[in-house]
């Protein structure tokens, strides 16, 4: 079903230059985190007082270590689409807003390749 | 464009349930974010080896990180329990003035009972370790 009119499908996508994408996507990463957020928070729970070896041995199973390749991963993309819409919201100067969100996208970014690789080597023990 | 009033005035504005949990919204929302260097600290002091876990352990284990801990644990849940509300919304749900705020008050009550339960648990598993 397409609602879009004619009209909308020939100017483009609107003010927001990507449609309703973004509100989509902010959308899907919520709902993907509501059983990724219980899981998350039953792990922590259960590696409160556990020691290293432990702790280890928890992110050595490739269930464990998937599903917090998958939390991080979609916790990251839903800050990065939460904080834009504040951003947007609240910076009024247009060349400081493009700079706070090119700043807040690479850092995200940045910090998601880092855990990923992280966690894959805690996983394959190198 | 003339220096026209702008509404709404938050400062005489009269706080309503509505406005305040929109706003914690946001702001738990921003709050989680700034743990997000603390998360990458922990994992890398997993990835580190046992020294560097301590030393992590020791930070988080603290007054200064429990406290730390415990607002975050209350935003996470609070933008986890309001957060389900808004995709109720998005599906066309709750609409109505009475059932935003019974979800509203529902929100703060089971965010706030959740945290507490969380900690108790914590607690309770610390000591049997």
């Amino acid at each position: 079903m397409v609602l879009k009119t004619p009209l909308s499908r020939v100017l483009g996508l609107g003010a927001a230059k990507e449609g309703a994408s973004h509100w989509w996507w902010q959308r899907m990463t919520a709902l993907a985190l509501v059983p990724l957020s219980v899981w998350f928070v039953i792990s922590v729970l259960l590696l409160v007082g556990s020691d290293f070896e432990n702790a280890i041995g928890w992110l050595r199973s490739p269930m464990q270590a998937a599903l917090f390749i998958l939390f991080t991963t979609v916790v990251f993309w839903h800050t990065v689409q939460g904080l834009q819409v504040i951003v947007e919201d609240y910076f009024h100067t247009e060349w400081l807003k493009i700079a706070v969100l090119i700043a807040i996208k690479m850092f995200i970014v940045l910090v998601t390749v880092v855990v990923i690789l992280l966690i894959l080597r805690i996983f394959l023990g190198v | 464009m003339m220096n026209r009033p702008i509404s709404p005035h938050l400062q005489i504005y009269k706080p309503q349930l509505t406005s305040v949990l929109s706003i914690t919204h946001r702001a738990t929302g921003v709050f989680l974010s700034l743990g997000i260097p603390l998360f990458v600290y922990w994992v890398w002091s997993l990835e580190q080896g046992p020294e560097a876990y301590a030393t992590a352990r020791a930070f988080i284990g603290s007054v200064f990180g429990r406290a730390l801990l415990f607002f975050w644990s209350f935003a996470f849940f609070y933008h986890l329990c309001n957060g389900i509300r808004h995709l109720f919304w998005d599906i066309g749900k709750g609409f109505e003035l009475p059932d935003v705020y019974r979800s509203g008050w529902l929100v703060v009550g089971v965010s706030a009972g959740i945290t507490l339960l969380t900690w108790v648990a914590a607690y309770m598993l610390r000591a049997s370790t």
